[in-house]
């Protein structure tokens, strides 16, 4: 009876949501999201995957080749290098199936450059199964 | 008078996960019963035999979504065991503290089915709303509510920061003055007591005949706990209480599950007070040298076992989970028989069943006495044959 009477003058412990949404802690594990700049294609988020839920493609648009440098010297007529040229840095996209995703963030741990990331990001309901086929550029 | 037979699920008011009953009643009480396991078989460990070890903890952590800490830790100390491997005494703490945790929240869980099941609502939403500290604790700990993804090949993946420790200690204090209540509450209110005493019987020898384990083989005084018979990780240097009582009917499971989570509450104290400095993982290869071990560990509703073998690969050869379900499935056909009808669900309830956990499948052929293990293309296609002849349309799935 007492303890009824206790509850009576609580606060409702349920909260209005979607107006007013819950307080995650820091470091939750939510939605991955990626930085193609870092990536170096090594792929092993992919291999740790448990869901099999990666897929470490390369971009449809690759950046130039850097051109010839200017301490190149000109020996009968043909440029000789001082040093190899640097290759250019090959761009990654991230497809990630947010459907097949179990937010382990393994993939994020296991990244040896930081490009993948956890977010606060929970609320990836969608009613059309296409839209959580996400693809990073 | 005559007697009617009637089949209790696999669809039944005792939890939501599927099993079935075959109940002989006479009038409304109960004259034999008996468990009809295998509705929820999801091939866990053939799956676990196409993964590596890593992808594999996420895969046992989904053996059940309560005890997920459990399988899991587990199934990591036999992969540790095989690759020799001594994890840092930290990281052995941070796992009993997520251990203790998980059996706070995986008892107040049942308490407040029990409260439900009883017909005692109002302590079901106490218990519930309070259940969120623990949840809210877990997830500062591991950065989710129910898959705490705390483990790792060698250790744990998250530090306890000493904010953590502070918000910990706050949160414990806060659920041990209500468990306490619900203590009071659950030996002295007339609504538990009379729906549960003298409910569900299981006599102390038919529970050691029978196997069973955990709070439900606690409750009929049987002083069983790996933490205390085998202690694992740090708890040897833990002191707590192994609580039983010898009413043996659901009255004594819902006052050892209450007293465990205060004793949990004490080991998350001693836990925290402890943590030694260090490191918290230590670096295992992938690839884990051939070997078998067997583990045992102390899951919220009783003693889980697993079994690695390992073939010098990044894969195990083969995994097999014992679920603590399992070993108190053949308790309940005893507990049933001789009691009513209307106490069913909540003695079906009072073992804290976890169906899924349990449901594991072996091809045996009777008429030529041979039993054979199936790969995973073949259970897949039993699995579509199955579905076709129930009539599923399968013309627009396109098998890989």
């Amino acid at each position: 009876m007492f303890e009824a009477l206790r509850q009576l003058f609580k606060q409702p412990a349920t909260s209005a949501y979607p107006f007013s949404k819950a307080k995650l802690q820091p470091k939750f594990r939510g939605r991955i999201d990626f930085e193609s700049a870092k990536c170096i294609g090594c792929k092993m988020c992919v291999r740790v995957c448990p869901a099999k839920a990666l897929e470490i493609v390369l971009s449809a648009d690759q950046p130039a080749a850097p051109a010839a440098s200017a301490g190149d010297t000109m020996q009968h007529g043909v440029p000789v290098q001082s040093q190899a040229p640097a290759p250019a840095k090959k761009k990654f996209d991230c497809v990630m199936h947010l459907d097949r995703c179990v937010y382990c963030a393994q993939c994020v741990e296991v990244c040896p450059k930081k490009a993948l990331i956890s977010t606060d990001d929970f609320e990836l309901a969608q009613l059309d199964r296409k839209v959580l086929r996400r693809h990073y550029k | 008078m005559s007697k009617i037979s009637i089949p209790l699920g696999p669809q039944h008011p005792g939890l939501k996960e599927p099993i079935n009953f075959g109940l002989v009643l006479e009038g409304e009480q109960i004259d034999k019963a008996t468990v009809n396991l295998g509705y929820n078989h999801r091939g866990v460990e053939k799956a676990a035999e196409e993964r590596t070890y890593i992808q594999d903890i996420y895969l046992i952590e989904r053996v059940c979504g309560i005890c997920s800490h459990s399988h899991v830790t587990c199934y990591i100390t036999c992969v540790e065991e095989i690759a020799k491997a001594e994890i840092p005494e930290r990281a052995k703490a941070i796992r009993v503290l997520v251990g203790e945790l998980e059996r706070i929240h995986s008892h107040l869980l049942w308490l407040g089915i029990a409260a439900y099941e009883i017909g005692f609502d109002t302590l079901f939403m106490y218990v519930w709303r309070d259940r969120e500290h623990v949840l809210d604790c877990l997830e500062l700990v591991g950065g989710n509510r129910v898959h705490y993804s705390i483990n790792t090949l060698g250790g744990v993946r998250r530090d306890i920061t000493p904010e953590i420790k502070a918000e910990l200690l706050k949160r414990i204090d806060i659920l041990e003055a209500r468990t306490k209540y619900y203590t009071t509450l659950a030996t002295e209110e007339t609504t538990v007591l009379v729906r549960t005493q003298n409910v569900g019987m299981l006599p102390r020898d038919l529970a050691i005949k029978l196997g069973a384990c955990g709070p439900t083989a606690r409750a009929s005084g049987v002083a069983r706990d790996v933490r205390k018979d085998e202690p694992y990780l740090i708890y040897d240097k833990l002191d707590f209480k192994l609580i039983t009582h010898d009413t043996c009917d659901v009255f004594g499971r819902v006052v050892v599950r209450v007293l465990e989570t205060v004793e949990s509450c004490k080991i998350i104290r001693q836990v925290l007070n402890y943590l030694p400095e260090g490191p918290i993982s230590i670096k295992v290869p992938w690839k884990i040298p051939a070997g078998e071990a067997v583990n045992r560990y102390e899951a919220p509703r009783g003693e889980d076992i697993h079994y690695v073998k390992g073939n010098g690969t990044d894969k195990p050869e083969r995994v097999k989970v014992r679920a603590p379900t399992l070993a108190n499935y053949h308790a309940v056909p005893h507990m049933l028989e001789g009691g009513w009808l209307a106490d069913v669900p909540l003695v079906i309830a009072a073992i804290d069943p976890c169906m899924s956990c349990s449901d594991r499948a072996l091809i045996t052929d009777r008429a030529a006495a041979t039993s054979a293990v199936w790969s995973w293309e073949q259970m897949r296609r039993n699995g579509i044959e199955f579905y076709k002849r129930r009539g599923v349309d399968f013309s627009k799935v396109t098998l890989k």
